[in-house]
């Protein structure tokens, strides 16, 4: 089949429109830029009625919100998840991967919690700490001036508490907390657990003109029709649309590979358009890859040349390696003190918690090198599909027999709405050589584009982990006199250790360095291997501390994004 | 959004293919979104892509995977798992066993086990009362739920029966409590625009809780929410 191959050149290609690639569009259309932004997925506008889910009863589907459609509910504001039909990957034989993928405009930040950590001082430096894993060739400082620019772009509630490895920002003010959350404040304090207000990219305040304010309905996974959370389109994306420069939006278009030159640089990409399934060429004079930290590594893996015989950026054979995903461990109790509680006010809040507990340990003292944070659930929520779930195990938190039917039944739903409580371990873990991806060398996807194979296991470091996280939740439940709903998962469950991928913080597939043959960008995100390539997802990352990658996403984004205007205009690139 | 916006802001499906799809309209007003999926009703959506809206309508056209004397079964089974209240209606004025019944076009793992629970259930009346479930005096009925209804209590001959009663409560609660009429029993007061400002008063005190002045504090005045943010230079808002 003949590629189809574009007159123009633009400044910029930038693949992938989440907030890695929402934000480089955003900087780089600022600077006054010619930029085409290609995403495998749909246009998407969180305001648009058609496709919107926010406001929507459980009763408007006929299935009620289930999550038979979308891996987290039908309402879940992301067209994709585990298993995509037509894309598939695979895992090496006794490994485990789950990869979430989300193909929209705004890709997976139309959906994601939200929760705005930067990383702290110590977090770029763990190898100085530990001796474990690797430190990033930057520190704090080098990214501490674009977490500033990022929270006053796109806002996020917070409090200032001056905690060394977690460091303040530019905060809106942040919500109350709810009933059940004063509950967990009192119990945390008990073991002498710190608990602070969560640090969410939702608008509790003005900000500028372009965007609402949180109208509390719970919802940003619904991605939010008032533009109140940070979804890359709505936030990154038309603002771009909107500014100095030219920004050509190419939807429904999955990039193969980059083209290169015989110098090795290169000059633009290949895509596939779904419409009308045939292959066409962009050029331009800078590629900036944002497909994922997983999906910018497979596609320099699929980007090999006479001059790129191991693929695109691979001469050090470290594309795909040192993949790691946060630990995470959860369990879910019932507190006594909230049953028969009054319902008759609204509680719905942010789309998320309103406390969260920063890690405290000392890991000088554990038998497990990196901490962990805890994220709180529970409240009077809407109901679907799910709800009353399991009462068989339920009913012997109210003192009588377990299951039954009839009024009692009814009256045992009522009682128990509103009183349960559940806590998120999220964790680091160690990011390792063997655990990576690769070019599955035999499967292809539906566009004939080999597909990725996976290899990932825990060390002791993530099982003890999770281990930790089991015992605080159950001394949490004891200081607040709940009872579990399941027994804590010992040592023959993984202590509850969610599987590698399934939460959806893979990074570190491209890490960068100073030593070319140990990484594959500089500390601008740059390609050693070819400098008018950058990678401005999570595959740069060296380490993720147990902070959600999407903050530092966005901040070293932005810091990219202006090493590429300032190369651009000093003709380096 | 202006003309100049227009021109520079295109949608693209992949040039050259003649399905070129400009994200604004000729006359220059803002993005129209809508262009992309042409004459549906808004107000009776939720928010399905095209592909998806695609799978529900076949889903709808399938034929019921139970017989009419199933489903009838099904319906009692509902009511006896939440008959009519004081203050609410019964699972079937909720229109419970319709959504069973698309559950288990939705969700096909869930036709062997409520096709084969019916059946056991039907033996189960023979044995008892030479009847089918459906014949039986409500009192027969009870008989037999009373002796799949609670699992701690359940003679080992009973199992398959608890796991099909715990999987009809299952489906009957969620079936209940997400319909309007279950989420009114229920008490739940969201999906509408609102200023959260804290757990009421008099329900803290209930509980024993307070708010303390050094958190509330931290947080946000809800006077000042459409004050744009500003900030010093160390953070600290200002508006």
């Amino acid at each position: 089949m003949q590629i189809i191959e574009q007159p123009k050149v633009y400044d910029a290609i930038i693949v992938g429109s989440g907030a890695g690639g929402g934000m480089s569009a955003k900087v780089l259309a600022d600077a006054g830029l010619n930029i085409a932004v290609v995403e495998a997925g749909p246009y998407f506008d969180p305001k648009d009625p058609v496709t919107q889910t926010q406001w929507k009863w459980p009763y408007d589907s006929p299935r009620r919100g289930s999550s038979s459609k979308r891996d987290f509910g039908e309402y879940d504001m992301a067209y994709g998840g585990w298993d995509i039909e037509g894309e598939p990957y695979t895992t090496t034989e006794g490994t485990e991967f789950k990869w979430f993928r989300s193909r929209m405009l705004g890709g997976r930040t139309n959906h994601w919690g939200r929760i705005s950590l930067r990383f702290g001082p110590k977090d770029f430096k763990a190898k100085s700490i530990d001796g474990r894993g690797d430190d990033w060739p930057i520190g704090y400082e080098d990214v501490k001036p674009y977490y500033d620019k990022v929270d006053k772009l796109i806002g996020v509630f917070g409090s200032k508490e001056r905690l060394p490895n977690d460091p303040d920002g530019f905060f809106l003010p942040p919500p109350k907390p709810r009933l059940h959350e004063l509950v967990y404040i009192k119990a945390a304090r008990k073991l002498g657990i710190p608990v602070i207000p969560s640090r969410l990219s939702i608008l509790t305040k003005r900000i500028n003109k372009d965007r609402g304010v949180c109208i509390y309905c719970q919802q940003c996974a619904r991605s939010c029709s008032v533009y109140a959370d940070f979804s890359s389109g709505s936030c990154l994306i038309f603002p771009a649309q909107k500014s100095r420069g030219q920004v050509d939006l190419f939807v429904n278009s999955m990039v193969r590979s980059v083209s290169t030159d015989k110098s090795g640089k290169a000059t633009g990409v290949y895509y596939f358009n779904k419409e009308d399934r045939k292959e066409y060429q962009l050029r331009a004079k800078v590629v900036v890859l944002a497909a994922s930290a997983c999906g910018s590594a497979r596609i320099l893996l699929n980007s090999k040349s006479a001059q790129h015989p191991q693929g695109l950026g691979n001469s050090s054979g470290v594309v795909g390696k040192y993949l790691h995903d946060s630990t995470g461990s959860s369990n879910m109790a019932i507190i006594p003190e909230l049953l028969d509680r009054r319902k008759d006010y609204n509680e719905d809040g942010v789309g998320g918690m309103h406390v969260y507990s920063p890690w405290w340990g000392d890991n000088k003292k554990l038998n497990f090198a990196r901490g962990y944070h805890i994220e709180i659930w529970g409240g009077l929520g809407m109901p679907s599909y799910g709800f009353g779930f399991g009462m068989e195990r339920m009913a012997k938190h109210l003192g009588h027999k377990a299951g039954g039917y009839g009024n009692v039944l009814r009256d045992d739903v009522k009682r128990m709405y509103g009183a349960s409580i559940g806590f998120g371990g999220r964790g680091e873990c160690i990011a390792r050589e063997d655990n990576y991806c690769e070019l599955d060398p035999e499967k292809v996807d539906e566009f004939g584009i080999p597909v990725l194979r996976f290899n990932y296991t825990f060390s002791d470091q993530e099982l003890m982990q999770a281990k930790h996280m089991q015992q605080t939740f159950s001394e949490l439940f004891d200081a607040m006199g709940a009872k579990a709903l399941w027994p804590a998962p010992g040592k023959e469950g993984n202590y509850g250790l969610n599987k590698p991928g399934e939460i959806i913080h893979e990074v570190g597939t491209t890490r960068m360095g100073n030593d070319p043959n140990k990484s594959v960008t500089n500390k601008f995100q740059q390609l050693h291997d070819a400098k008018n390539v950058f990678i401005v997802d999570a595959g740069p990352f060296v380490s993720q501390a147990d902070k959600n990658c999407t903050w530092t996403i966005l901040a070293l984004s932005w810091r990219a994004s202006d090493y590429i205007v300032d190369q651009l205009k000093k003709q380096n690139i | 959004m202006k003309r100049r916006d227009t021109i520079k802001t295109l949608l693209i499906g992949g040039l050259g293919t003649g399905a070129m799809l400009t994200g604004c309209k000729q006359d220059g007003s803002d993005i129209d979104t809508n262009s992309v999926v042409p004459n549906i009703d808004a107000n009776n959506l939720y928010g399905r892509t095209p592909e998806e809206a695609k799978v529900d309508a076949a889903l709808h056209a399938q034929p019921s995977d139970f017989t009419k004397e199933e489903l009838g079964v099904i319906a009692i089974l509902c009511d006896i798992i939440l008959p009519k209240s004081e203050t609410a209606g019964s699972a079937t004025d909720a229109g419970v066993p319709a959504f069973i019944d698309f559950m288990v076009k939705d969700i096909p793992d869930n036709k062997l086990p409520l096709k084969g629970g019916l059946m056991w259930l039907n033996t189960e009346s023979n044995k008892r009362f030479s009847k089918i479930f459906s014949e039986l005096t409500e009192a027969q009925r009870i008989e037999i739920i009373d002796d799949i209804a609670y699992p701690d209590d359940a003679t080992a001959a009973m199992k398959p029966g608890v796991v099909f009663f715990n999987r009809m409560r299952d489906l009957t609660l969620s079936g209940y409590y997400t319909s309007k009429m279950g989420i009114e029993d229920l008490g739940y007061q969201g999906n509408r625009p609102n200023t959260w400002d804290g757990v009421p008063e008099d329900v803290l005190k209930q509980h024993g809780l307070v708010y303390e002045p050094e958190w509330i504090a931290k947080c946000v005045d809800n006077d000042k929410r459409n004050e744009i943010a500003v900030w010093d230079d160390d953070g600290n808002l200002l508006t």
